[in-house]
């Protein structure tokens, strides 16, 4: 006879670290901590089976906030540390916390590639658009023209978009979602963590002390939904305040804004967050206000085979095919020689 | 030294007690494969042998060209030998460029076997030859040379096998090797086996390569060429079951050995670099044996990948070289910083920079004992042939899990390449390494602590997944005992003499130093590494010719053995030879105020037993 022993209900509260939070007052991080320790009890894994990893960099503190296993690491190096741990206990939960800086700057490389190989890890980039812990320098998010400390004048070069870098790279699963929006966000953290391979979400996320406003035109409940396209699977694209203007594509296959009210609503743009083939998440991940409304949401989501599953199954293939390894035949090899 | 002791009906047989012998053609005439099968005939025989791959860092350089040379060179004997060789016995040149480039290395008298089909007018152009040097009375009458037709017999074998001219030259090394055998009274047969062995799904190249071998054999039996014959007798090794091991393979049988014998996964990560990407290589094989291989997207992931496993509880490695480590420095603090076991290989290369990618240098120790931010100490060891490459690694896993830290284990491109005897290890000989994960939460409602240090100034290696031992590491400096971030004053000094001597506590765990030789006297050299069996034989013969001089080999860098300091005292004088610019020996000087001379080579190349012998006289007469 077996029994099945309940798994102790965790809170909220069960994932606070004794450590004093350290980030400045009103920092959007606060919020995004709040939800993450929301749904971290609600995911039917243990608390001593999570792993948070984390760069350098404001957002980068996070682990230290909760009570479970945690690395901060070196500046851009979360996600190839998160392969490591992954791909030797892939029976753990782990998350990586990185900024745009972290991410995208000193670490692009290590996100492209953790990405394109689908590791399982959810990855929330918190986007300030903005250097904060080093007080105040633009970052490859930053618009042309801002001005900050390092471009007086405002910044000549152009910004990447997370959200296409993630789904150029092959995301199985790309999100955004912004910080104070705090059922979205919920929404959109608890999709991430149920997703079997690399969950990418961008995060906006308000820096008051060197780029406060950043994203006021997603954060503010008044004018968000004139702003935002809130995305719904197999839904069409529709904003404002009752829904009432829409997208559709024109004969360019380029997205445009019409009243819904004007056309058969057969002709608006549906959302497919598993479409098989990635341009209709890229051209979503185009959309960037002030030129277009932005999409919000959940962008892309399909089922791919994990890396870390692939190198267990592989392992497994293995280990079928020829059997245990035997230490002594290996270390004999094809010729030996006896001296006496 | 040769005695008469066999004539057989047409050519004399002569004993011999050691030769040396270098193979050398185009990059793609096969050398490195002529000069391996020698290598395994002559260890499956009883010789003992040592070995010197030397090939080009372009994979194919213009044919014929100088920079496209590439050369195998091998030393068997019937005693007891540590280096392939200062002085090449026989010489076989595939075309002028090598020619060119290696006869300078040929002893007066020695063989040269030279494919003199390759040696026409636009070959010779390549090689900067103004004339023909087959013809140079300064070469022949210097040498004993032969010059045969080669790739013309190898045509000639191979016909009506349905080849192209270009596969069909492409068997000329056997033929040369065949030659060879016949020289050195070798048996073809296993050579034999291993060509059906690898030409098995192409049986016409399989026959040629046979048909090619035979010729070589044939061509010596039965040209007027050669008048003499040799036998190398096999050599006095300690009993026991042997086989012929590169360092790069031992490294990895010492992983899977280490797998085993603490019940732990390995975790491997590296990015490709010469000369350690063979690591990755013969890891990757190695799949049933509890190892995971990842091959990150570059050198900075390969080493945090690599702390990540750790942190998970894998036995964790990663290796490069030069370059590769420069960029691994900053993972390497953050080991260092929150104490997770790690090992990482650097197989030495030319430097700096990209440098001389296939050369061999011993000159990364002091970015391996100092190339990091801030006080970040780390233990050192380094292997000093191929087969110790096998214990030196599974040593560096044993200190690495022992006390927490990252550990360098240094090779070079000379033992990572090079091939010695090895007596083969049972598993169940070796010594279990034990590993303890923590797994009992605190009793009080305290959170766990981290950094709670025993008395070897060891803290515990608790593992996620483990419930109550919930805990965070990182970079920044932490509390003592908590682990929490701390940026206090006298803690961080505290905390930086804490990780200095856990560090220096390592002395404890391992061997005393010994000394090949006389316990005091007027000579003591000092070397670690690759040098071991040049610096061995030119010690043993300076004492052979009546001279006081010692041996100390390092194989513990960081820390120093507790008596190393007492053996540098018992000598008038302290040679360090190395092959880079004075780096341990500047790290003796600081370390023990001695007054220790160099003896420095930075050619990319060993050190010839002749050259340490000039040093050694230079230090006793003065």
């Amino acid at each position: 006879m077996s029994t099945i022993t309940p798994l102790p209900v965790l809170t909220p509260k069960d994932f606070a670290s004794d450590q004093e939070i350290r980030w400045c007052p009103r920092c959007g991080d606060y919020s995004i901590l709040a939800q993450v320790k929301k749904i971290l009890p609600t995911l039917g894994v243990p608390r001593e089976k999570f792993v948070f990893v984390s760069g350098i960099g404001c957002s980068s503190r996070f682990p230290y906030y909760l009570n479970t296993y945690g690395v901060h690491g070196i500046h851009g190096r979360a996600p190839a540390i998160a392969t490591g741990l992954k791909l030797s206990r892939p029976d753990l939960q782990v998350w990586v916390i990185t900024g745009d800086g972290d991410a995208l700057s000193i670490g692009g490389n290590h996100l492209l590639h953790a990405i394109r190989r689908n590791v399982n890890l959810k990855i929330l980039l918190f986007n300030n658009q903005i250097y904060g812990l080093t007080k105040g320098q633009y970052s490859p998010t930053s618009p042309q023209g801002q001005k900050t400390k390092s471009t007086p004048f405002g910044a000549v070069d152009r910004p990447l978009s997370p959200l296409s870098v993630a789904i150029g790279a092959g995301a199985t699963f790309a999100a955004r979602s912004v910080d104070v929006d705090i059922q979205h966000l919920t929404m959109v953290l608890e999709r991430a963590a149920h997703h079997e391979g690399t969950a990418f979400v961008e995060v906006y996320q308000d820096c008051n002390v060197f780029n406060t406003g950043a994203f006021e035109y997603a954060s503010d409940k008044a004018t968000k939904n004139e702003h935002c396209i809130y995305l719904e699977q197999g839904k069409p694209l529709v904003f404002g305040k009752q829904g009432e203007r829409g997208v559709r594509l024109n004969g360019k296959g380029l997205p445009e804004i019409v009243d819904v009210a004007s056309i058969a609503s057969d002709d608006l743009l549906f959302h497919d967050e598993q479409a098989d083939d990635p341009s209709h998440a890229f051209r979503l991940a185009q959309m960037r206000w002030p030129l277009s409304p932005e999409p919000m949401g959940v962008f892309r989501a399909v089922s791919r085979p994990t890396f870390d599953g692939a190198v267990v199954q592989q392992v497994q293939d293995v280990e079928a095919k020829l059997g245990p390894g035997n230490l002594d035949e290996l270390f004999a090899g094809a010729e030996t020689w006896e001296v006496v | 030294m040769t005695a008469l002791v066999d004539t057989a009906p047409e050519r004399p047989l002569e004993s011999l007690e050691s030769v040396v012998i270098r193979f050398c053609g185009d990059s793609g005439d096969g050398m490195q494969l002529a000069g391996t099968q020698f290598t395994n005939v002559s260890a499956a025989f009883g010789n003992d042998v040592s070995t010197l791959p030397d090939f080009p860092a372009e994979i194919r350089a213009p044919a014929g060209s100088l920079a496209g040379v590439s050369g195998y060179q091998l030393c068997f004997s019937s005693h007891e030998i540590f280096t392939p060789g200062d002085e090449v016995d026989t010489l076989v040149a595939m075309n002028p460029a090598a020619l060119k480039t290696n006869l300078g290395d040929l002893r007066s008298g020695g063989t040269l076997i030279v494919n003199s089909d390759a040696f026409d007018k636009g070959n010779l152009t390549k090689a900067h030859y103004s004339s023909d040097p087959l013809s140079d009375a300064q070469v022949t009458s210097s040498y004993n040379l032969h010059t045969v037709p080669m790739t013309r017999l190898t045509r000639d074998a191979v016909e009506g096998l349905g080849l192209s001219q270009r596969e069909a030259d492409r068997c000329k090394n056997f033929f040369a090797l065949g030659l060879v055998y016949w020289l050195y009274d070798r048996d073809p047969g296993p050579t034999r086996e291993w060509i059906l062995e690898k030409f098995g799904k192409k049986p016409q190249f399989a026959e040629a390569n046979l048909r090619a071998l035979q010729a070589g054999v044939n061509y010596g039996d039965s040209t007027e060429s050669f008048t003499t014959h040799y036998r190398v007798a096999p050599a006095k090794l300690p009993p026991g079951r042997y086989r012929k091991i590169m360092g790069n393979e031992a490294l990895a049988y010492a992983m899977a050995a280490a797998a085993k014998l603490s019940g732990k996964e390995l975790f491997y990560a590296g990015y490709p670099i010469t000369p350690a990407s063979d690591i990755l290589h013969n890891l990757a094989e190695l799949k049933n044996f509890g190892i995971k291989t990842f091959q990150a997207e570059d050198e900075i992931s390969a080493v945090t990948s690599a702390v990540g496993a750790s942190f998970g509880g894998a036995i964790a490695v990663t290796a490069s070289s030069g370059p590769g480590i420069a960029l691994k420095g900053e993972g390497l603090g953050l080991a260092v910083m929150t104490e997770l076991p790690l090992v990482v290989i650097d197989v030495q290369r030319g430097g700096p920079s990209t440098g001389l990618p296939t050369k061999t240098e011993q000159s990364d120790l002091l970015m391996t004992m100092y190339g990091r931010n801030g006080d970040c100490p780390m233990p050192v060891l380094a292997a000093q042939s191929p087969g110790d490459c096998f214990t030196m690694m599974l040593e560096a896993i044993r200190l690495a899990v022992g006390f927490m830290t990252p550990v360098f284990l240094l090779t070079d491109g000379y033992i990572a390449n090079g091939a010695e005897p090895w007596s083969i290890p049972k598993i169940s000989d070796l010594e279990p390494i034990e590993i303890k994960h923590p797994t009992s939460p605190p009793t009080n409602e305290n959170a766990y602590l981290p950094y709670l240090r025993d008395e070897r100034l060891v803290r515990p290696w608790a593992i996620p997944g483990t419930p109550g031992l919930e805990h965070r590491i990182g970079g920044i400096e932490k509390a003592d005992v908590t682990g929490n971030i701390c940026y206090d004053a006298e803690n961080h000094e505290h905390m930086t003499r804490i990780r200095r001597q856990k560090v220096a506590n390592i002395a404890d765990a391992i061997p005393p130093q010994t000394v090949e030789g006389p316990a005091s006297g007027d000579v003591l050299l000092v070397s670690w590494g690759g040098t071991f069996g040049a610096v061995r034989t030119a010690a043993a013969e300076a004492r052979r010719r009546g001279e006081s001089v010692a041996h100390c080999h390092l194989r513990y860098l960081n820390p120093f053995p507790r008596n190393l300091g007492t053996i540098l005292s018992r000598y008038r004088r302290v040679l360090v030879p190395e092959l880079n610019s004075g780096q341990l020996r500047m790290i003796l000087r600081s370390t023990f105020l001695v007054d220790a001379i160099g003896v420095n080579k930075v050619q990319g190349k060993p050190f010839l037993v002749n050259e340490l012998l000039k040093a050694i006289e230079h230090a006793v007469v003065k």
